[in-house]
């Protein structure tokens, strides 16, 4: 029990400390990177939860495909960085505020009364030896949440062309085969037909 | 021992630092998209918190979701950030006012 509360701190100092980063370094590379290191220590957490496929999923999907995204669209972009950062020491208060503000309101609501006290959300007993958490989802997933599923699909999927339509440029003056015009050239656009004498067979 | 408290905790204090984030990063898209999925990430901890402890799996199917459409949601905007760098060589905020809002 005790080793759990010791993860878990140890992870959640991580998770704090590289969220912070996030949005004070000066560098976007940077700041990419350490949501990175917050994603990692909140997939231990969540592994931490019992949920081990969406850990495995926020590493895999979100690590290896929406971050690696940002990565290369910070690297791609040539963006001068000073005039982004102005105005950071002038909001800095602001922020710091409402930050406060809202993170005394939330933890009023949660530790006033004992309202998720241990009382009234009992720990949980570890999942037996066997239990299959990927299992389980997927049998959720397939049956009751079946069309949500492929609803989902669907919006990946105009993801993707939303994604190839905006980005898509046609740069004039470069060569390029264009299908289409092939197949729709007829006869009197590539046959001439030539007239002309026919030649008669050399004396010997 | 490890309460569903613990778990809260942790989520309201990510969802209030990237909301700092917001206000302090006001000029650069970049960040602001990057705090925003931090945002989530505070979201998806609470439901998984809580689909642990009322042992139901729902909330997990939720997290699921919500990862799918975050996915798609980064796509698009970072599309949509490229066009916008292609056109107007900027990516501050500040100096996109052509719909004069």
């Amino acid at each position: 029990m005790i080793v759990q509360e010791l993860i878990f701190y140890a992870f959640s100092l991580v998770l704090v400390f590289a969220a912070v980063s996030v949005i004070s370094v000066r560098n976007s590379v940077y700041a990419v990177l350490f949501l990175v290191l917050a994603f990692f220590s909140a997939a231990a957490i969540w592994m931490l939860m019992e949920a081990e496929f969406l850990a495995i999923l926020l590493v895999l999907v979100y690590v290896g495909a929406v971050m690696v995204l940002f990565l290369f669209v910070v690297m791609m972009l040539d963006i001068n960085q000073e005039p982004l950062k102005e105005g950071f020491i002038r909001y800095l208060p602001v922020a710091v505020v409402v930050a406060i503000v809202m993170a005394v309101e939330l933890l009023m609501v949660m530790w006033s009364r004992g309202r998720f006290g241990v009382d009234v959300f009992p720990v949980p007993q570890p999942n037996p030896i066997g239990y299959s958490n990927t299992r389980e989802l997927g049998m959720l997933l397939y049956t009751d949440y079946l069309l949500p599923f492929e609803v989902a699909g669907v919006v990946l999927l105009v993801a993707i062309i939303a994604a190839v339509a905006l980005t898509l440029r046609v740069r004039p003056g470069i060569k390029t085969q264009d299908v289409g015009a092939q197949v729709r050239t007829r006869r009197d656009e590539s046959v001439r037909l030539v007239k002309m004498k026919s030649e008669k067979p050399r004396s010997v | 021992m490890l309460t569903l408290a613990h778990f809260l905790t942790l989520g309201a204090i990510l969802f209030s630092l990237s909301v700092a984030g917001i206000f302090i990063n006001r000029k650069n898209i970049i960040i602001l998209l990057m705090c925003i999925e931090l945002m989530l990430l505070a979201v998806n901890m609470n439901f998984i918190a809580f689909s642990r402890f009322l042992g139901n799996l729902d909330g997990q199917i939720f997290v699921f979701f919500i990862l799918t459409v975050a996915a798609a949601e980064a796509g698009i905007g970072l599309a949509i950030l490229v066009v916008l760098f292609r056109n107007r060589k900027t990516i501050n905020v500040a100096e996109l006012d052509d719909l004069k809002g």
